[in-house]
């Protein structure tokens, strides 16, 4: 057996050889992912186990002897759980909605569940600020509360569910979709009640899709970091905040790197298991005929419950909206409600710096990464070489790790030689290129399952060699999933914090973290419109990128994009 | 050109067998002549699309050596080889009009765009695709999505034309007009060809010669008739359509033929394996529609007597299972059964056939699965 599996990669090697092309850009990506995904890890936990050039668990002893810093590591893994659960159930409300339950406003409730996604992920935190904050809204101009305490656990709850709930609605309305609504039907027609033909038919379809959507939303929420930062407050320390401030706050590197990777076990456990274990259990009823059924499992009482349930989630979206657009045309939120444009006129003054580097940074990295994640699909699916499972594993790995870990890991790393980056636009680039990578590679992978491998070994027949069939068959096929996987990535990149906040430079910075920095000096207005300029950025890229694509590729082309 | 297999096998790894692995080719050796049509046939799993893939360069052999006009190809990738491959699923680009899928081969061969232009025009002309040549592939039906996928292989002049399960995809009708026409087109070019299915009649309809296959071994290489009618194994024998074999002893060879005892009658064979053996035991198959049968009163001194088990009336033929106590029943068709008259179930008849239908072969355990 070893002899035959050491032959197997012999004959894969000299394949590979007969092939320089194919060859040279395997061993590209490979260096390339070692460099700029690896070594950064590897540099974190040296940095956490080898402080001062032996090694230790002195650090680890320390944060854990540390009352403060136990009870982030504990906040940080609550958070997340109860994220993962709250988040999918609304998450598998609204999918319900779209793909069960036939209520009213289908439209609008999906637009409602998307924007978040297309948002900075803390605008919610800073809505909930205006909102209940000390100057809030509602708790001060309202209620003639003072100092509600919004800050912590509750206000924090409250954010994260709204900021990831449109992650599991997209895997759950997936999963829903995918489940045949003649089994529901059948089983009805053996006399299920609707009750019980939703407990044991249709929930247990869905399960796998459940646990892979609450592992996810486990490991982003876990990961986040901009919700933390505005909301959680001095006294319910969470883990990815704590890092930071280890690191800008104490200098204290080895402790931040330490602090980081303890976010960083149960996020890549969680991963694993949704990857390996979870995401195989998936039952496929998929049977290439879309079935439409005509008997629906629920009753009308159910659909009215369904209804009012995601119009109270709308109306927290569009009370977060409103207010912030609210907040970014009055001249002092909560006690001057005169119109202005001064916020914006101080954004376009001060901070139009941050928006240019933003849409340099987010616009040079997205093609790249996007470019890459397919290359890297298509390897990973259509071809054979040493180092497959290696470059699947590293490049999918980005998505797991919290960008609090691959920032420190970006700083430790490229700090000193033979690599000196920091402060340089390029560092800020490479991060978000291999950060995003994973968006790519997905969508890629998902096309090129869909494409028979007889297309490819077609052309290869005919004389093409790895370049051209890759150029002039696959890359066309997959064109519309690129460009919908880049407006992701666009998304992303435009959005990111935690992992840029790191590598930030006063050459080069970003709207995100401009948007932190009014939040914290508490100018609410300015950090509003900011926010506001970025959502609207953000909607014009998807919107160009959709008539684009709908321009060269016709009706095909703009379906692909899911907004 | 000629196609030449020496040696050839595939091994491929599989932890779920005893020695984790799989031999899919099990040492074939095969020589296609220049202009040929060689079918590899047998049941699913049998290694017949592999070792096709191994001709086309999408497998190499773990063993062996494949030869293409007299050259060894081993080393030389499928974009090099001089072979044109129509795919079980067509495999057209969606992104590309009828006439750009079937100019591909010859645009990536660096030909002059008019020239190139002329021959995939001549080569649609034939396959009747004309009147569609800017159409996309999502708008043609199964048939011509076929009619393309053949065209574009057939445009680049290749010197072997490669078909895997071509028409399984396609339905009865339409399966048996294409079968013709591939035929027709290959003649009409000469290409050199080697075809893939497990469909029998498909085999018999397009081929020169059939190469039988079973668990990666080659079972018996031969013409339609003598696939059908000398079968050299007891296996393909019984692949290839329904035959019944009766076990006789004490053979004695005569010319070509052969005389056995059975059951106190004397059998004869018109054609022998080379492997029987003087005096030995003997296998003799006769194909159901080979046997005779009489009513068992009009006293005719028939092989065996029985009584029909089973009649089946299906207008062109009557077929019968006939109870004669061997064990297994004897299968038996009769032709245009409203002229000749046909028998019911339960009627005792008496079954006799003429030695010329009749083949004989070495004993064997019986085939898996027979």
């Amino acid at each position: 057996m070893p002899r035959t599996r050491l032959a197997g990669s012999l004959g894969e090697l000299k394949r590979l050889a007969r092939d320089p092309l194919l060859a040279a850009v395997v061993a590209a990506v490979l260096a390339a992912l070692a460099v700029f995904i690896v070594y950064p890890l590897v540099s974190v936990a040296l940095a956490a186990l080898r402080p001062q050039g032996r090694w230790t668990l002195g650090v680890f002893k320390e944060i854990f002897s540390n009352a403060y810093l136990r009870q982030g590591f504990w906040n940080s893994l609550m958070m997340g759980g109860l994220t993962a659960v709250i988040g999918t159930a609304i998450g598998f409300l609204f999918a319900f909605a779209q793909t069960r339950a036939d209520v009213p406003l289908k439209r609008l409730l999906h637009a409602v569940a998307i924007i978040p996604i297309v948002s900075p992920p803390f605008i919610g935190a800073l809505a909930i600020i205006m909102l209940f904050g000390n100057n809030g809204l509602i708790t001060w101009n309202l209620l003639r509360i003072q100092n509600f305490p919004i800050y912590g656990f509750r206000g924090l709850m409250i954010a994260q569910a709204i900021t990831f709930f449109p992650v599991a609605y997209l895997t759950l309305r997936g999963v829903l979709e995918s489940i045949n609504p003649t089994l529901e039907d059948a089983a009805m027609d053996l006399g299920g009640s609707r009750l019980k033909v939703f407990m044991r038919v249709t929930l247990p379809l869905a399960l796998p899709g459940i646990a892979s959507s609450m592992l996810v939303l486990f490991i982003e929420t876990l990961a986040d970091f901009g919700n933390p930062l505005i909301l959680a407050g001095s006294r319910f320390p969470i883990l990815s905040v704590q890092a930071y401030l280890q690191i800008t706050g104490m200098y204290d590197l080895p402790k931040g790197a330490a602090l980081s990777l303890l976010l960083l076990a149960p996020s890549i456990t969680a991963w694993v298991v949704q990857k390996y274990w979870v995401s195989r259990k998936r039952y496929v009823t998929i049977t290439g005929k879309p079935t439409t059924s005509t008997v629906k499992i629920v009753s009308p009482g159910a659909r009215v419950a369904v209804f009012v349930a995601c119009l109270a989630v709308t109306a927290v979206i569009a009370l977060i909206y409103v207010s912030i657009i609210w907040g970014a045309v009055v001249n002092v939120w909560g006690s001057d409600n005169t119109l202005t444009l001064r916020h914006f006129s101080y954004v376009f003054g001060v901070g139009f710096k941050a928006v240019r580097d933003t849409l340099v940074i987010a616009g040079l990295s997205t093609p790249v990464s996007g470019l890459l994640g397919m290359v890297i699909a298509f390897l990973v699916i259509r071809k054979a070489f040493p180092g497959r499972k290696f470059m699947e594993f590293t490049s999918m790995l980005s998505f797991a790790v919290p960008g609090t870990v691959i920032g420190i890991g970006y700083i430790l790393a490229f700090n000193k030689p033979p690599l000196i980056l920091t402060g340089t636009l390029l560092i800020l680039l490479l991060n978000f290129i291999f950060r995003y990578v994973p968006v790519g590679i997905e969508s890629g992978v998902a096309i090129l399952r869909q494409i028979d491998p007889a297309i490819e070994e077609a052309a290869v027949d005919l004389g093409a060699d790895a370049k051209t069939t890759f150029s002039r068959v696959t890359l066309p096929l997959i064109v519309p999933a690129y460009f919908s996987g880049l407006v992701f990535a666009f998304v992303r990149a435009m959005t990111a914090i935690s992992a840029a906040i790191f590598l930030v430079s006063s050459r080069w910075n970003l709207m995100t973290v401009q948007i932190m920095a009014q939040v914290e000096s508490g100018r609410l207005g300015a950090a509003a419109a900011f926010s506001v300029i970025l959502v609207l950025i953000i909607f014009a890229a998807i919107f160009l990128i959709r008539t684009l694509l709908k321009l060269r590729y016709g009706r095909y082309g703009g379906s692909m994009l899911k907004f | 050109m000629s196609v030449r297999l020496q040696g050839v096998s595939k091994v491929f790894e599989d932890p779920s067998r005893p020695g984790g692995q799989l031999r899919a080719v099990d040492r074939v050796d095969l020589e296609v002549k220049e202009g040929e049509f060689v079918t590899f046939l047998g049941p699913s799993g049998c290694g017949k699309t592999t070792t096709l893939r191994i001709v086309s360069g999408f497998e190499a052999p773990t063993e062996g050596e494949v030869y293409i006009a007299g050259k060894r190809v081993n080393d030389i990738p499928p974009n090099k080889r001089d072979t044109s491959m129509v795919f079980q699923s067509y495999a057209i680009f969606p992104h590309m009009s009828v006439e750009q899928n079937v100019g591909f081969g010859l645009e990536l061969k660096g030909r002059p765009k008019a020239e190139a232009r002329d021959e995939t025009r001549k080569i649609m002309e034939v396959m009747g695709l004309s009147s569609m040549a800017k159409r996309r592939p999502d708008q043609l039906s199964g048939g011509q999505q076929q009619r393309v996928a053949l065209a574009r292989a057939i445009v680049n002049k290749p010197s072997v034309l490669l078909f895997d399960e071509p028409l399984s995809n396609l339905d009865a009708k339409l399966r048996d007009q294409m079968r013709l026409e591939i035929r027709r087109i290959q003649q009409r070019f000469g290409i050199t060809s080697i075809y893939v299915t497990h469909d029998q009649i498909e085999a018999m309809t397009v081929s020169d010669r059939i190469l039988v296959m079973y668990e990666g071994k080659v079972m018996q290489l031969g013409t339609p008739f003598e696939i059908y009618s000398r079968p050299a194994k007891r296996f393909v024998a019984d692949f290839i359509g329904r035959v019944n074999f009766f076990e006789a002893e004490g053979a004695a060879f005569d010319g070509e033929g052969v005389r056995a005892r059975y059951r106190g009658a004397e059998l004869r064979a018109a054609s022998r394996n080379a492997d029987c053996k003087e005096g030995e035991a003997v296998t003799i198959a006769v194909r159901p529609e080979s046997l005779r049968l009489s009513p068992a009163s009009a006293g005719e001194a028939g092989l065996l007597r029985g009584s029909i088990d089973k009649a089946v009336y299906l207008g062109a033929v009557v077929e019968y299972e006939i109870d004669a106590g061997l064990g297994r029943p004897i299968m038996a068709v009769s032709h245009d059964p409203v002229v000749t008259g046909f028998f019911k179930a339960g009627d005792a008849v008496s079954v006799s056939f003429p030695p010329e239908a009749a083949h004989a072969m070495a004993p064997e355990a019986p085939a898996e699965g027979a």
